[in-house]
């Protein structure tokens, strides 16, 4: 069995890329690389605003640019990537697409590609200049949200395609685990599909609202709606991110994955802990008595075990490999790592990157600090170290070899240079905004504002000399930026002919065996909905018949 | 499981629970909880609802001052308040309109004021000097002009 099952996951391997299956990871990537491009431009123009270095044209609003930044890397950059990569791991790893699969998912694509139009235009037109998070009572042009639904529902197709796919698999290899790759892909797409349910409750509510057929809307409610979902999708990408630390980057380095078991109870803890998260949220917010949010500091703080779980792992692995290298000492092994690989090197800062990222975010969670910190710069600086840094250095370290490798091509010794340099940028770049980010708003500046004064109030002005830094970390930043997708559609279109190998870490040969009961999913999901349910049943009920508020635009 | 692995992951738990327990001790037991008040208001009625219907600061006991506030865009209702150095001020607080934030630059002051809701917040305000109170929840085109100051004497 085991040997049948060996000759033809080689088989598969030897036939290489299923052209079909490429294109669809080739069209998510370049939406994914468009997005990061224009985003990024539209990052620096509000750096430079917020600096007081550059006034914005009477036609352009920094909350119209804000909104645009936001919802192109929060949710296109994000999703068009994960996708993208996944099904490129699910062709890879369960013997190509089922036609049907690629049907839905190409079907996905284009209602994401419409839904996406129709949110953008209203934003263009200053209709829907309401950020990425649409707290309600302020209203957009009703287009915006139906928007948004096109978009849910293509992300739904994404995920039900990778569920038929992964459904198929099993039936076809029963008794068999999941390949790990796709394992991860499983844990994220049900996180997307049950996150987002959320969410699309929430752009219901708001339609009929938006369009005058309703008076008023559950303010909280609404918001709570959308916070399951969104701190949901940080997990997502999180996820996603990891599973290139345990599964590529081991191979990258020529050495073997992390545990098996433990590295599928990591997937398996994050599917179960993560909705309730979106309460850190809305710490400071009334309504919600400080019993609830003192549970749900727990609720939050459990998402570091895994983290912590994983910092172990990574540690691990590394070490392992560069003692099998022949590495001395305490540190040696660190000698031994393929510091000029880009396909090492961007994922690896992404994890450093993840030691402040992550302890802050263990700061943001408990309670009284966050009432320090809350909707300041401080938060700006975080999600860019989390989402900027350790989320998008990963999906760059990838597609440094997924690209080529879906178009035929190779990553040459040059362009691996020019991605070193690349990511070297974009790490001293993003550095330097994220900790002036921090340090601003830990002296009070807040977010989501544009340059102001407050009438040359002296506390304001004492923030300026470190907006200076955020314009200059913005400005290396975009150099990065454009490089980054130069260097992504080079490999894509320009790059020299040849075969990119798919890195898949392998189990050490003394490996024990993996529990069967890690790949019983409906008992994860049942978990995951009861601690969902044990999190949002009394807020919930508790913001119901709560006064409405009716539509307002104030921009 | 290796013996580094078990140090490592009982270190990280204790880190975790750590943070856990001081948060619920600062929130149970010295009673530094984030604001949480639950009580609801009838947003478009605010001008007619007690206390709202006359925003304005209230001497309320021995050093003791209550603000009644609205927020409403890009205002904040009373403005330029003055209070004695060493007072305790609680700050009652609703929305007339959209989602505003009330934070204090320089103190710990940070509350989401909504509309439907009402927000109270408690401050000892002990050094003399003028704070920058400014709306840090982005509510419409003038949010960043959004700002008052409180004066402590
Ligand atoms: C050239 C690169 C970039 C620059 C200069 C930049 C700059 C900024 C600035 C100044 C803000 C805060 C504005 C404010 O709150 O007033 C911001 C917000 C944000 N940035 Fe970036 N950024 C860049 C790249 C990125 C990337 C690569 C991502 C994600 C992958 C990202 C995600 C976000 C998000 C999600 C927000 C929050 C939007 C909101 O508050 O609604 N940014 N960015
Ligand atoms: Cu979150
Ligand atoms: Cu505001």
């Amino acid at each position: 069995m085991a040997l049948a099952e060996t000759i033809k996951t080689k088989a598969n391997e030897a036939m290489g890329v299923n052209p079909l299956d490429a294109k669809i990871s080739k069209s998510y990537f370049t939406v994914t690389f468009l997005a990061l491009l224009i985003g990024g431009i539209l990052g620096l123009v509000q750096g430079l605003n917020r600096a007081g270095l550059f006034e914005l044209p009477s036609w352009l609003n920094y909350y119209q640019v804000l909104t645009a930044h936001g919802l192109l890397l929060i949710l296109v950059f994000t999703a068009f990537f994960t996708i993208g990569y996944f099904y490129a791991g699910l062709s890879h790893t369960l013997g190509g697409l089922l036609p049907k699969v690629r049907k839905m998912v190409w079907i996905g694509f284009w209602m994401k590609i419409v839904g996406f139009v129709f949110a953008v235009v209203p934003i263009i037109m200053n209709e829907a200049s309401v950020m990425y998070t649409f707290y309600p009572p302020m209203a957009a042009s009703p287009w915006f949200y139906i928007g948004l639904v096109f978009i849910v529902l293509g992300v739904w197709m994404a995920a039900f395609g990778a569920f038929i796919q992964v459904a198929n698999w099993r039936k076809n290899h029963k008794g068999q685990h999941l390949p790990i790759l796709s394992f991860f892909a499983t844990g994220v797409f049900v996180l997307l599909f049950f996150s987002s349910i959320p969410v699309a409750i929430e752009v219901f509510m708001i339609i009929p609202w938006a369009f005058g057929w309703m008076e008023t809307i559950n303010v909280m409610l609404s918001r709570t709606l959308f916070w399951a979902f969104g701190h949901t999708l940080v997990n997502i990408w999180y996820m996603t991110a990891l599973s290139a630390w345990y599964v590529i980057i081991p191979k990258v380095i020529g050495g073997k994955r992390f545990s098996d078991t433990l590295t599928r109870v990591v997937v398996i803890l994050l599917v179960v802990l993560n909705i309730p998260g979106g309460f850190h949220h809305q710490i400071i917010d009334p309504g919600i008595s400080e019993s609830v949010k003192y549970m749900h500091v727990f609720m939050s703080l459990a998402v570091g075990f895994p983290s912590l779980m994983t910092a172990y792992a990574m540690f691990s692995v590394f070490e392992r490999t560069g003692r099998a290298k022949g590495a001395k000492g305490l540190f040696g092994f660190f000698k031994k790592l393929p510091w000029g690989d880009v396909r090492f090197l961007a994922p690896f800062i992404a994890m450093v990157a993840f030691i402040p990222a992550g302890a802050g975010g263990i700061v943001q969670t408990t309670n009284q600090l966050d009432q320090v910190v809350h909707n300041s710069l401080w938060i700006v600086g975080h999600f860019h170290l989390t989402l900027a840094m350790t989320v998008a250095l990963t999906f760059f370290g990838v597609a440094y070899w997924l690209i080529p490798r879906l178009s035929g091509r190779v990553l040459t010794k040059k362009m691996n240079k020019i991605g070193v340099i690349t990511t070297i940028i974009w790490t001293i770049g993003m550095s330097t905004m994220a900790i002036a980010m921090h340090l601003v708003g830990l002296l009070g500046s807040p977010r989501r504002t544009s340059y102001t004064t407050y009438g040359d109030n002296a506390t304001a002005l004492g923030w300026d000399p470190y907006l200076i830094f955020l314009a200059v970390g913005g400005t290396l930043l975009i150099v990065a930026v454009v490089m980054q997708v130069y260097n992504m559609f080079h490999l894509m279109f320009r790059a020299p002919k040849g075969e990119e190998e798919f890195p898949i870490g392998e189990e050490e040969e003394n490996a024990s065996k993996t529990p069967f009961w890690t790949e019983r999913w409906s008992r994860t999901i049942l978990i995951m909905l009861i601690i969902v349910a044990m999190a949002y049943v009394i807020p919930i009920v508790d913001f119901i018949g709560d006064p409405g508020s009716p539509p307002f635009k104030t921009w | 499981m290796h013996r580094h692995e078990k140090i490592w992951l009982t270190l990280s738990t204790a880190m975790i629970v750590g943070f856990f327990l001081i948060a619920g001790y600062q929130t149970f037991a010295l009673e530094m909880g984030p604001p949480s008040h639950s009580e609801t208001i009838d947003p478009q009625k605010v001008d007619e609802i007690e206390p709202f219907d006359e925003p304005g600061v209230y001497e309320v006991g021995e050093n003791k001052y209550e603000v009644v506030m609205t927020l409403q865009i890009f205002s904040f209702t009373p403005n330029e308040i003055e209070i004695p150095a060493g007072s305790e001020v609680t700050f009652t607080m609703t929305s007339k309109d959209v989602t505003h934030g009330f934070q204090i630059a320089g103190t710990n002051v940070n509350a989401m004021v909504m509309p439907g809701y009402i927000s109270k917040i408690t401050q000892t305000f002990n050094e003399p000097g003028e704070y920058l109170v400014l709306c840090n929840e982005y509510c419409g085109a003038g949010h960043q002009m959004m700002s008052t100051t409180i004066t402590v004497k």
